[in-house]
């Protein structure tokens, strides 16, 4: 009896968010348009006391429930909370943007909810049921999400577009854990691994589900040649949904690779390494090149995610400990980036008209000249310039990979990063040296201001004092690796 | 004799088809949703040709949540179809063609 209770302690943030997205899904229907703010209130409560919950866990050794399928260690508790306090910050953003849209309502707040919940499965899961039931669940409330505009017919082509990838994607990785069922007979992935130690034999069956495997987690990362959808994706949701599918799922598919290839097929080292170097080279080219070309801000910024999403495997690649906690830190820079990146577009396109192609910020320091500075740390800290955070990003992964005495991945990365600074610098380029040709009329909500100050001031205080944020990923990935 | 490697090739000649199928299907959305769930279907064989030669109860298990979710995914997928078609009036795959560049 004393072992369920402390199982089910365990779970007890996931327990609470399940319960509260449901409730707040009931008592949508109840609430009356002018009072929806309650609904957003409740929503940032759940994170709250999710919040808590985690942290009274507490930083320990892994602990496990029902019968190993679930595991709560350093890395579980750093991505947890990261994914709070990423949701809380994309809440805070959206808010004024989708009363003005007269989007404010329960199901959004709920399907977000749903979604994290997904992400908090898989981020806890080593076990292949327990990855793709949080997996689905994430990916399904991401389907209603993207489709949450309805009379929009933009809205309606992205969403059946990452339907059909999606399905496609979740299809493959279910194949590809039916070949690593077949090939050992359990589906916890500790045993997994155990058994690929042990016996060498089939190895042709393992190394085949290892591909669809790592196709499925490059689907969920957007890495190239599985990127199709994040450009059509971002462009075509509204604003806030875009910050919710570009940074939170982020964590659950770092996550789905951590456990599966770090602590399941770990034996299986060299095969996944080529195709992770692959992915990773190919993300950087493709993702700034094509950036270059784009005439929309979302577009571009989805391509400049991709970019980054190589960066974050090529720390992977390197298939060490050091490489892996350059890739947390580099992962949770590239968060704080995107939020702040999103959430200035949000507040510069408050009226009915948005912000949609990068002309669009011409003069902007004249009229804001403030957003406009803020805009600009943050395009700095995407080019990777230092005195901010984006570059000690770069640089603690470059270090990693150089550390293997692998040097042209290294090389490629840099000249890469040089590329894709163009495309950040015209930004600011634009915002400063051009004359605007329309007046942008906003109305400036100060709480997100403020908000968004913080976000990409942290972004400029974090790039001179990084070692804080590096000593907490290491400390994340040290404890569970 | 029929043994586990006639049902890996059943499974896997079905989920090459569902994978093409998606690729090469030009016309209909609906076949989108057939394709993946032939695709699907495919992979609950393998589960269960597995789990019945190992001998090992939790494959079949897997087989009963693949089952759900497709179904889950099966309502999702027709509802997006339904809003594309009361916008569009059509649910040809080729009239999806707005977001590019």
């Amino acid at each position: 009896m004393s072992n369920l209770i402390s199982q089910l302690t365990l779970l007890s943030p996931e327990i609470f968010v399940a319960l509260m997205a449901m409730l707040i899904l009931l008592l949508d229907l109840f609430i009356q348009d002018k009072n929806k703010h309650l609904i957003y209130g409740l929503s940032q409560l759940t994170l709250l006391v999710a919040g808590l919950l985690t942290a009274s866990l507490g930083f320990s050794e892994p602990q496990f429930a029902f019968k190993d399928m679930f595991v709560f260690d350093s890395l579980a508790l750093f991505l947890k909370m990261m994914s709070f306090i990423t949701l809380s910050i994309v809440f805070i953003y959206s808010r004024n943007y989708l009363l003005n849209k007269k989007l404010l309502t329960g199901e959004y707040f709920s399907l977000s909810l749903f979604a994290l919940l997904g992400v908090m499965l898989m981020i806890s899961s080593r076990n292949l049921l327990l990855m793709y039931m949080g997996l689905e669940l994430l990916s399904l409330s991401l389907y209603a999400l993207i489709a949450l505009n309805r009379d929009d017919k933009k809205s309606n082509e992205a969403a059946i577009k990452y339907f059909v990838l999606g399905a496609l994607a979740s299809g493959l990785l279910l194949y590809g854990m039916s070949m690593l069922y077949g090939f050992s007979g359990s589906l916890d992935l500790y045993t997994i691994g155990n058994i690929i130690q042990t016996q060498e034999i089939n190895s042709e069956l393992l190394v085949f589900g290892l591909v669809f495997i790592v196709v499925g987690i490059a689907f969920k990362l957007g890495a190239v040649p599985f990127q199709m959808w994040v450009p059509d994706v971002y462009e075509g949701s509204i604003t806030p949904v875009t910050m919710m599918i570009s940074t939170v799922p982020k964590f659950a598919a770092v996550a789905m690779l951590i456990r599966f290839l770090f602590q399941g097929l770990d034996y299986l080292i060299v095969d996944w390494q080529q195709m992770l170097l692959i992915m990773a080279i190919l993300s950087m080219i493709i993702g700034n090149i094509t950036a270059i070309a784009q005439k929309k801000i979302k577009r571009m910024l989805a391509y400049s995610t991709i970019s980054h999403i190589g960066f974050i495997l090529l720390g992977f690649y390197v298939g060490t400990i050091g490489g892996v906690q350059a890739s947390i830190f580099y992962l949770t820079t590239y968060i704080m980036m995107t939020l702040a990146v999103f959430g200035l577009i949000i507040l510069l396109s408050n009226t009915q008209k948005s912000i949609e192609f990068i002309d669009d910020l011409k003069g902007l320091s004249q009229t804001k000249p403030w957003e406009a500075f803020l805009m600009m740390i943050v395009m700095f800290s995407l080019a990777g310039i230092p005195p901010t955070i984006g570059f000690y990003a770069k640089f603690s992964v470059l270090q990693a990979v150089i550390d293997q005495e692998v040097i042209w991945p290294a090389v490629v990365a840099i000249i890469m990063a040089l590329i894709g600074m163009y495309y950040y610098l015209r930004i600011i380029r634009l915002m400063y040296f051009e004359k605007s040709d329309k007046k942008l009329k906003t109305k400036t909500s100060l709480p997100m201001l403020s908000v968004l100050t913080i976000n990409a001031g942290g972004l400029l205080v974090l790039g001179i004092f990084p070692k804080t944020l590096m000593s907490i990923s290491a400390l994340a990935v040290g404890g569970s690796l | 004799m029929i043994n586990l490697s006639h049902f890996l090739i059943l499974a896997a000649m079905l989920f090459m088809i569902g994978v093409v199928g998606i690729f090469l299907n030009r016309k209909n959305i609906i076949i989108l949703l057939m394709a993946i769930e032939l695709m699907l279907l495919a992979v609950n064989m393998n589960f269960i040709a597995f789990s019945y030669y190992l001998g090992d109860i939790a494959g079949q298990i897997f087989v009963f949540f693949i089952l759900t979710v497709a179904a889950a995914e099966a309502a999702i997928g027709l509802a997006i179809i339904i809003i594309v078609f009361r916008n569009n009036r059509s649910i040809d795959v080729e009239d999806i063609n707005r977001l590019k560049g």
